[in-house]
């Protein structure tokens, strides 16, 4: 039986150089912050930083992954407050967690929550899945 | 600036975007899902963002598209996205206020695929001042 306030338990997706380009390449955001360095530094960016989209994505895979698939997920917002940092050879962490919000049914509202490096870099973070 | 004019306005996308299963298959590998059979929730960003693109870096809107930043985004997903459908994308500027020197326009899209909504999406984009 699922209830509000239930937690799902967190997950680390990690994150680097070489995902960004192939997140590049499958979403057609070839942005150069995403993989230029040195553009990204001209720009004021402290480094190269990922897709906002490419984090909501993969907090999509955990949402999609608790609630039975890709098809159960029917609303999803997701605010990009700060930017996730990717230093060249290095990966960093996303880290994902959620609570269930609302149940009705089989439809539950989750709120999700993001982290990297200890930083929250989504908010307002929300979802609606039917759970098989 | 946007000129306040494109305010309201809604752009029937020309073009149609057929998807593949490689498109899928490409955008869940990045992700780690494995279920080929229906894209991944956000997959549709792909159509809707270089639509935006396309529609607000025309002259006759006027946003400077080099200093975008994406500020938040949402779906609402009818049913999910499947390879073999044909999808057109209609966009809308819904909101727009400048705050600060920054601007932030919200676009809707509206996904079909052969005249029945398929997914409808808000993007958020911050143009920095």
């Amino acid at each position: 039986m699922i209830q509000v306030g239930d937690a799902i338990a967190e997950r680390v997706f990690w994150i680097d150089r070489e995902l960004l380009k192939r997140y590049a390449d499958a979403s057609g955001d070839q942005n150069p912050i995403h993989q230029d360095e040195a553009f990204a530094k001209s720009v004021g960016l402290p480094d190269v930083i990922a897709h906002g989209m490419l984090t909501m994505a993969l907090a999509g895979k955990f949402i999609s992954d608790w609630a039975g698939g890709s098809a159960a997920v029917k609303e999803f917002s997701a605010r990009f407050t700060k930017p996730v940092i990717v230093p060249a050879g290095n990966k960093v962490d996303l880290t994902i967690s959620a609570t269930v919000a609302e149940v009705d049914g089989a439809n539950i509202r989750l709120t999700i929550n993001a982290t990297s490096e200890g930083v929250k870099v989504l908010g307002m973070t929300k979802a609606l899945v039917v759970k098989s | 600036m946007l000129n306040p004019d494109s305010v309201g306005r809604t752009f029937p996308g020309a073009k149609s975007f057929p998807v593949t299963a490689s498109e899928i298959a490409a955008f869940a590998a990045v992700i780690g899902e494995e279920d080929l059979t229906v894209a991944p929730p956000t997959f549709s960003i792909r159509i809707s963002l270089e639509q935006s693109q396309e529609l607000l870096s025309d002259p006759s809107v006027g946003l400077d598209w080099s200093r975008v930043v994406h500020g938040d985004q949402k779906f609402e997903i009818l049913r999910p996205i499947v390879a073999g459908d044909v999808l057109t994308c209609s966009s809308t500027i819904e909101n727009y206020k400048a705050v600060a020197g920054n601007e932030i326009v919200t676009v809707r899209s509206d996904l079909h695929s052969d005249g029945k909504l398929v997914v409808s999406t808000w993007s958020t984009l911050v143009v920095r001042a």
